[in-house]
């Protein structure tokens, strides 16, 4: 893939760059009557091929951490869009898919609205079908999928314009336990393959899959470190080679 | 590339709501269709109602001298007014046009054939005032007949074919009370929707003065006299009711002595029969068209809910809020085009099929391309502005927000 950003020597490229930057950041949402502080200041540093899991209990603000670095929820202004398409890519609790389009436009979308040729299109697509595993379900539509298929579907979809980091907001909350680990296996998977990932979870057993959990509590970090899984990924890799 | 790909997502986009481009595509075509039809329909059946008056002339009188039923100068009522040529020439002056007419019933014998036909001997310029239109190659009965006394008559276009089939009857001669007739011509097919004698198509007309010489008829039956203008026409009733009344001592205010029937009066209940019949129209049809309106932009408001989520869903994975209301435009504009065309073409279609019978009564409906292409691109604007709103509101939300909706 040469697309993917570049390794040195084998090395974890956990200096390669800096992909999020926050400093201080505080997010009031003014409902009128009451004002929710749902970010108190929050500092939080990714880096490119990093898989981060923010946890944290619901209304702890983990949602709107992820909104904000997605830009989903700042003011609405010209270049969002460009942002959107080529530096982010979204995988969602609901899928988000839409329901009238074939997983194979619904994985289109974002290429088209890129202006990306149709023949490149084509070839992307099929890639990223092949990937997630569903090469065979292609011209399905969401509704004939199982859950597990549609966030597969939804993962190619956040991966189609090779964005720098993928946001994830409880990718397995709407699935069985099998289908969820599942698609956390292929995060780890995608992680492996040098990607920057950032999964919103409740559930711990999943967060521990990933490199690096950032717990957050009442707008706050409670707690950031790295999980054993950078040992084993950097065992896998050297004996890889 | 981008209107390339934009016509493919708007291709695909309407594909992808059926019911919902149908029901807007029908809300307009319906609404089109209907205002068409009723236009056009306003529209000849206007155009056939003064057809079809005029079939009989256009605002002449016609009077009936008959029995006076007021006592009048020591005379008592019950007299026979009796009107001869005399008193024709004498209120002659002033009218665009005055002819007696003689009327009676008389065996027509051609070979070997004998029908019996209502006869009517008049000036010439009877033809102009009761629209007596011969056809190609023939003509009405002219000023050196009457003088002369000439025998030649003029059919009624049905009697002609009773008589003659499909051989041409100018120049050929029919006997009628004895004598040989030329037919000079053959009246020219026109609707009728009144008259006071049976219709002209079964007729025949000679000349009043040949009538008079083979009949001894002194007296005519009725009348027939033109305005120079239609507001004349009151003022001059009254001068020949003057004239007639004192040559022949009968009360100007008895309205039996001399009945008049004045088509002028049709034609003016025509016209305020149309100005009310077009009202009713325009309100019938501008209803039409709020309810069309109502029923588009319910239809768009009704998936503006499912709409703002697949904005929202858009403008997360990298549309412009820009590309995403210019395709709803597009869509709603080709949605328009079409099924104004489709309701055009609709009402176009059941004009043509309309059933010739018909049209002698309600006419040839008339299909106006103009008011369909308006009543199109209203109904199309109003389900544009229903559309548009909440589609340009959804592109401003953040796309969390709209994601949720």
């Amino acid at each position: 893939m040469s697309v993917l950003p570049r390794r040195r020597n084998g090395e974890i490229p956990a200096t390669d760059g800096v992909v999020i930057r926050m400093a201080g950041i505080r997010k009031v949402y003014d409902t009128g009557k009451v004002k929710v502080e749902a970010l108190r200041g929050i500092d939080l540093v990714v880096h490119r091929g990093e898989f981060v899991a923010v946890v944290g209990p619901s209304g702890s603000g983990k949602s709107t951490l992820m909104n904000l670095v997605g830009c989903l929820d700042t003011p609405t202004e010209g270049g969002l869009a460009d942002a959107r398409n080529r530096r982010v890519g979204f995988v969602f609790q609901s899928f988000n898919l839409l329901p009238q389009i074939t997983a194979f436009e619904n994985v289109e979308m974002p290429l088209l609205f890129g202006g990306v040729g149709k023949r490149e299109r084509q070839a992307r697509v099929t890639e990223l079908m092949d990937r997630v595993g569903l090469a065979d379900r292609m011209e399905h539509r969401p509704t004939e999928l199982s859950g597990g298929q549609m966030q597969r579907v939804a993962i190619a979809r956040a991966l189609a314009m090779n964005p720098d980091v993928v946001l994830a907001d409880e990718p397995t909350g709407n699935l069985d336990t099998s289908s969820g680990g599942d698609i956390m296996g292929l995060f780890e998977e995608l992680w492996r393959q040098g990607r920057t990932l950032v999964v919103i979870t409740h559930d711990m057993a999943l967060a521990r899959r990933a490199g690096r959990i950032v717990e957050v509590r009442d707008g706050l970090i409670l707690r950031d470190e790295p999980t054993g899984s950078v040992a084993t990924l950097r065992e896998a890799r050297a004996s890889h080679g | 590339m981008g209107l390339l790909i934009g016509m493919r997502q708007l291709g695909r986009d309407l594909a992808s709501q059926k019911l919902r481009t149908f029901l807007t595509a029908f809300g307009i075509v319906w609404g089109t269709a209907a205002i068409s039809l009723l236009l056009a329909f306003g529209e000849g059946f206007h155009k056939q109602i003064l057809v079809n008056s005029a079939g009989l002339g256009e605002n002449i009188v016609i009077a009936f001298p008959s029995l006076t039923s007021i006592p009048f100068e020591g005379l008592g009522k019950g007299r026979r007014i009796l009107v001869d040529e005399e008193d024709i020439d004498l209120v002659e002056k002033g009218l665009a046009g005055i002819s007696g007419e003689y009327a009676d019933t008389f065996k027509l014998l051609y070979n070997t054939r004998t029908l019996p036909v209502d006869v009517s001997g008049v000036r010439p310029v009877f033809g102009d005032l009761r629209n007596l239109i011969p056809q190609e190659g023939g003509r009405f009965v002219n000023a050196l007949d009457e003088l002369d006394k000439r025998r030649v008559i003029f059919l009624g276009n049905e009697l002609a074919k009773e008589i003659f089939g499909s051989t041409e009857p100018v120049g050929k001669t029919v006997m009628l009370l004895g004598s040989p007739f030329t037919v000079v011509g053959v009246l020219k097919e026109k609707t009728q929707d009144s008259s006071y004698s049976g219709r002209d198509k079964d007729k025949a007309f000679v000349p009043g003065s040949t009538f008079r010489a083979l009949t001894g008829a002194k007296y005519v039956d009725n009348l027939i006299f033109k305005a120079t203008g239609t507001d004349a026409t009151e003022g001059l009733k009254a001068d020949v009711i003057r004239v007639l009344a004192g040559r022949h001592r009968f009360d100007p205010s008895d309205k039996e002595a001399l009945q008049m029937w004045d088509t002028t009066e049709g034609f003016k209940f025509i016209d305020t029969f149309m100005l009310a019949f077009r009202a009713f129209l325009g309100i019938v049809g501008s209803l039409t068209l709020i309810v069309g309106g109502i029923g588009v932009s319910n239809i768009m408001n009704v998936v503006v809910e499912e709409r703002t989520r697949e904005i929202g869903i858009k403008m997360a994975l990298g549309a412009r809020a820009g590309s995403i209301l210019r395709q709803f435009m597009a869509e709603t504009m080709l949605i328009t085009i079409f099924s104004g065309a489709i309701g055009l073409l609709l009402a176009a279609a059941i004009c043509a099929v309309f059933p010739e019978g018909f049209r002698e009564f309600v006419g040839k409906p008339v299909i106006s391309p103009s008011v369909g292409l308006l009543t199109a691109g209203l109904l199309g604007l109003i389900g544009f502005l229903a559309g548009y709103f909440p589609a340009r509101d959804a592109s401003r939300l953040d796309p969390v927000v709209a994601m949720k909706l």
